[in-house]
């Protein structure tokens, strides 16, 4: 159980939050192009990162919009939030 | 050479009050080399060492685990065992695994206490009803036993369920297995380990994988706390943490890793003497030999290694549970606890080869491994001893995420993700 610092609507609950997995995975700009194991890529393999990780989330019960969070896998610890569009941190 | 455990070893052993009883596995530290490794000591690996041993005579082998063995989901889980699977490749899987149950006290001379009470799953609205019709056909067309219920015959097996049409989740009918059931799972590695350690076996705990090292394209060794060990062959068995050990070898897997809930009630007198699931409002419970409600949550919809769970999963779970089951209204819950369970996009899992040579995973069980932890050590064995997967793993393999040969088992995996 933790609370979420939306960027738009503040701290709330994270009950009303949707975890939306691994941050900054770009769509393939060539779809056709694209051949098996690059689309294996895209689609399924994940880094599962046991530590820092960045992932997108989606305050569904909220403002409905989505965000960028950088969060230790490991204890929950939420490190920092951020607007989509947003370039990641270095570190 | 182990003693057998037996009634006349039983009384012996209490003539002198259960303090000379043989260790069931040593405690060895762990040699500079073996034939292979198996990383994970749960009910997966050490299933996999012991087929390996004895199926495929590997007997220097090692089996290394970062707490004590059976301390990760082995001992977490809800302890409940069925092939009800949809597609062939599965209810081959998952009833190669339940055969194998049926004679596996005898053939660990270790009770682990397999009870065939029968996994009854409910259907609450009427996709749920031609679903589980659909999954009874197939599961017959297979081999594996399953009637579809009525809501009269479901209250009949089952009398303590609330029936009645005006419920928030209303009863439409089930499918009932009654060859599955439960085990206990502790007793399962324990006895994979008993067996594995007399075979030769090293089963080596409190050691920590911290790198795989790699020659090329294949594998040379794993890097432990206990120091390096040099090996041609490593089976990974590590279940949620299946990802950190392939970012090891420099690998991806198609998994996430999520937290998974579970809860035992204080013992009451027997009430329950079945296994009932309830996909669609996420409830399931059974009674265990010592009179606890065991019952199954759900997991959070984020990666998470933490062993914690969301408190609001534990109260959809324990509504639809009160909904059901008004009789527990006034039960208390003993504890609560999380596990780790790594997750594929099919909600199947992966026995597999990979890109580097010598380097297996057995892995993506999700949230229903506990079931296949006898097939599970032998078809990986057989993978891991020939170097190629057997028949019935041969589905299960890395590739289907690249060939797009997927195995989808998202209605038949209880735990909705």
């Amino acid at each position: 159980m933790f609370l979420i610092n939306c960027p738009y609507c503040g701290e709330r609950d994270h009950q009303e939050f949707k975890a939306g997995g691994e941050a900054h995975i770009e769509r393939p700009k060539q779809p056709t192009e694209l051949s098996d194991d690059e689309w294996a890529e895209y689609l399924f393999m994940r880094k599962n990162i046991k530590g820092i990780q960045f992932e997108r989330w989606n305050h569904a019960h909220g403002c409905r919009k989505w965000f960028n969070m950088v969060r230790d896998t490991s204890n929950d610890q939420i490190k920092l939030i951020y607007k989509m569009g947003e370039k990641p941190p270095a570190e | 050479m182990k003693n057998k455990y037996s009634i006349f070893s039983l009384m012996k052993n209490a003539l002198s009050h259960h303090e000379n009883w043989q260790r069931a596995w040593k405690d060895p530290a762990p040699k500079k080399e073996y034939d292979a490794v198996i990383v994970g000591g749960g009910g997966h690996g050490l299933a996999t060492a012991y087929y390996l041993a004895k199926k495929h005579n590997m007997k220097n082998i090692a089996v290394v685990e970062k707490g004590w063995i059976g301390g990760g989901n082995t001992g977490r889980n809800t302890t409940i065992i069925r092939s009800n699977y949809l597609w062939d490749a599965s209810a081959g899987l998952y009833d190669h695994a339940l055969k194998i149950w049926e004679g596996l006290s005898q053939e660990l001379n270790y009770n682990v206490m397999f009870s065939q009470r029968g996994v009854m799953n409910l259907a609450h609205n009427l996709q749920d009803v031609r679903d589980l019709k659909r999954r009874t056909h197939a599961n017959r067309l297979n081999g594996i036993d399953a009637v579809y219920l009525s809501t009269e015959e479901v209250k009949k097996f089952c009398p303590i369920i609330n029936t009645s049409p005006d419920i928030r989740y209303p009863v439409l009918g089930g499918t009932l297995q009654r060859r599955a059931g439960t085990a206990r799972h502790d007793a399962v590695a324990w006895g994979y380990a008993r067996g594995a350690d007399e075979m030769g076996v090293d089963i080596i705990q409190n050691c920590e994988v911290k790198g795989i090292s790699r020659n090329g394209d294949s594998v040379d060794g794993i890097e432990t706390t206990k120091g390096f060990i040099k090996t041609k062959k490593i089976g990974v068995v590590a279940a949620g943490h299946s990802s950190v050990i392939a970012n090891m070898a420099g690998l991806k897997l198609p998994l996430e890793s999520k937290p998974l809930q579970a809860l035992v009630s204080e013992p009451v007198k027997p009430i329950i003497d079945t296994v009932v699931m309830s996909n669609a409002v996420h409830a399931y419970v059974s009674q265990s030999d010592k009179g606890e409600l065991v019952i199954g949550a759900g997991t959070d919809d984020y990666v998470s290694y933490s062993q914690k769970g969301s408190h609001q999963i534990v109260e959809g779970t324990l509504n639809a549970i009160l909904e059901l089951y008004p009789i527990f209204s006034r039960m208390r819950m003993l504890r609560q606890w999380g596990g780790i369970v790594d997750i594929c996009p099919d909600a199947s899992p992966i026995l597999s080869k990979t890109s580097v040579k010598g380097l297996y995973f057995n892995c993506g069980w999700g949230t229903g491994g506990f079931k296949a932890t006898p097939g599970s050590g032998d078809l990986f064995a057989h993978t891991i001893a020939n170097d190629e997967p057997h028949k019935l793993n041969t589905a299960f393999n890395l590739n289907r995420f690249i060939s797009g040969d997927l195995v989808d088992e998202h209605g038949a995996a209880a735990v909705a993700h």
